[in-house]
């Protein structure tokens, strides 16, 4: 069960050119500075541009395929699309526009139209007009509309960049939500960070109409060329961990991440369920003897793997174990610490500088 | 009533053939206005400069054209007739397809002018939810350009119950079949004594004019509050 993409798009100047897999279920953000292509490369899955040449296929039905002169159109590749303006029909109202969908609706039942409408909390809203809705209800509706097609893949291009910071809280957790219950695989296209880290599961990096990288969350905050991206105070890792319990006080969850034990100030997880952790190097101390007498919650014993140097400071790459970190201090730190490849270190975190966010565990390990 | 028996019928026939006249032209009206406007093919100036002939073309002489062709003898009239007994000379079927070729412009420029408002998002929106091309027109890209038929066949229907020059020269001036308001007038005027009757029948064509406008505007600001703009 995948999407594979492999294309090239020439227009203009501009030329696309990527190859990537997607196993399915999963959300695989595509990533990147504006211009990079990613709408570009989501129009072509969605097939409202055709690729000069190339294949998409998805679960094995080919969608496009340039050499075998096969082309679905759009509205035969059984996909929802949720664009960045919901693009909701005037001329009908909420109710209209679902229905719109459902009756048009030809691949096997994803999902009913009951349970998009509490999934999506619609149902307040069905009888009204689409302007009289808010950013927010409006891309809720698309959502919704885009689901009732019973799609085999959900395609969004930046469903949030039209909404200002609350709208698009008030959106997050339904997308959340339509990952960990529905299971259906997305592709999502966004050039935000904080929007990949609370739902991707897999992230291909854009940049200048080329893959610069791809694979699982985790390993790609690790990859240099995220950071000429996202810049250097996001630079970090991204572990996926399970929480264990509260901590004695009660107030911290303890949550494994590798060998080792992180305490996030954000309790109300349950104990079990797969939570990712950010764990930014700026926020890292490090340390080459085991800590005593510190306030830090954290720490978090490791071998040093690598130092690059990375605007203007170091930036070190740290195994705990099954994952590593990462931590940036300066360069005189690194010279006074005497920090070679090789030897041990420990990295110290604040427990309020941890953000987690709760993932069905299904999501987390597909 | 406070109509003479030849005053309602001229107006009775106006309304007849204007009705009839937009009624024929209003779906190849759609199906040009959307040609000219989401296409591009050989021929398609052609096309559009034959849609607004009649307006730069004295009336007379469309109708003149008309004769040429629908006449009984004339390429398209002489097969109607043998095929299927349609009869369009001196008839008031003559007089509406008259009154459809002369308002057929204004008609395509109202709904050309809709047409290209309508969002292409929206019918590429209609794709994503699986609406093939047909479904797509039907669905969403026709009730969009809604406001722009209804403008363009209410100001076609007014400019149908004031063509003089078309009708007369290709259906002529009959009482009872082809005599529409405007003839009327025009007898009336060349009749002597007849400068009473021809300041009603005037009279009369101003209040359908401006009731057409009237109720154009009315239709027009309604489907725009339908529709949310």
């Amino acid at each position: 069960m995948t999407l594979a993409v492999a294309a090239r798009k020439r227009r203009g100047d501009f030329c696309l050119d990527v190859a990537f897999e997607l196993p399915t279920p999963g959300v695989l953000a595509l990533f990147g500075r504006s211009g990079c292509g990613k709408s570009t490369l989501i129009n072509l899955i969605a097939g409202l541009l055709r690729p000069d040449t190339g294949r998409i296929c998805l679960d094995g039905a080919v969608l496009f395929d340039a050499e075998r002169r096969i082309d679905v159109p759009t509205e035969r590749r059984g996909l929802g699309y949720v664009f960045q303006e919901a693009r909701l029909f005037p001329h009908l109202r909420v109710a209209g526009n679902l229905r719109y969908a459902e009756k048009r609706a030809t691949g096997a039942r994803v999902v009913g139209r009951d349970a998009v409408i509490e999934l999506l909390d619609l149902g307040a809203l069905l009888p009204r007009r689409t302007h009289e809705l808010s950013g927010g209800e409006r891309q809720r509706v698309a959502i919704g509309r885009a689901l009732l097609t019973q799609p085999r893949l959900l395609l969004l291009d930046e469903p949030l960049a039209a909404l200002d910071a609350p709208r698009r809280d008030e959106v997050l957790p339904y997308l959340e939500t339509l990952r960990d219950q529905l299971g259906l695989p997305m592709v999502y296209v966004t050039h935000r960070f904080d929007e990949v880290l609370r739902l991707a599961t897999h992230l291909v990096v854009l940049g200048a109409g080329a893959v610069l990288a791809q694979g699982s969350l985790g390993a790609i905050s690790l990859h240099p060329e995220l950071r000429s991206i996202i810049g250097p105070d996001e630079v970090g890792a991204i572990l996926e961990g399970r929480v264990l319990g509260l901590d004695p006080s009660g107030a911290l969850t303890r949550v494994q991440v590798g060998r080792g034990e992180l305490k996030l100030q954000n309790p109300g997880f349950a104990v079990g369920s797969a939570l990712r952790v950010q764990l930014l190097a700026r926020d890292v101390i490090v340390s080459t003897r085991a800590p005593e007498s510190l306030s830090v919650r954290n720490s978090l014993e490791g071998t040093l793997l690598k130092i690059d140097d990375d605007a203007g400071s170091d930036l070190l790459t740290i195994d705990i174990g099954d994952t590593a970190i990462l931590a940036r201090i300066t360069k005189s730190a690194t010279r006074d610490l005497n920090l070679v490849t090789g030897m041990p270190v420990w990295a110290l975190v604040k427990s309020v500088s941890l953000r987690g966010h709760a993932f069905m565990a299904a999501s987390l390990s597909a | 009533m406070w109509l003479t028996a030849d005053e309602s019928e001229a107006v009775r026939l106006s309304l007849a053939v204007a009705t009839r006249s937009v009624l024929w032209s209003l779906a190849p009206a759609i199906g040009v206005a959307w040609l000219l406007t989401r296409r591009r093919f050989p021929g398609w100036t052609l096309l559009d400069a034959l849609v607004h002939l009649p307006l730069v073309l004295p009336p007379v002489a469309v109708g003149y054209l008309l004769l040429l062709l629908f006449g009984s003898r004339g390429m398209i009239g002489a097969w109607l007739l043998r095929d299927f007994g349609i009869e369009l000379v001196f008839t008031r079927n003559g007089a509406a397809l008259a009154t459809a070729v002369m308002s057929f412009p204004l008609m395509i420029r109202a709904i050309r002018m809709s047409l290209e408002t309508v969002d292409r998002g929206l019918e590429q929106a209609a794709r994503t939810l699986g609406a093939g091309g047909l479904d797509r027109f039907f669905s969403i890209t026709l009730p969009l350009m809604l406001p722009g038929v209804l403008a363009g066949g209410i100001t076609a229907f007014a400019a149908a119950l004031g063509e003089f020059g078309a009708v007369i020269t290709f259906v002529s001036n009959i009482p009872g079949e082809t005599r529409t308001l405007p003839l009327a007038l025009y007898t009336a005027l060349q009749s002597p004594g007849g400068e009473h009757a021809a300041a009603r029948l005037a009279a009369l064509s101003l209040l359908l004019g401006l009731g057409g406008l009237l109720l154009s505007e009315w239709f027009a600001r309604r489907v725009r509050r339908l529709l949310g703009r």
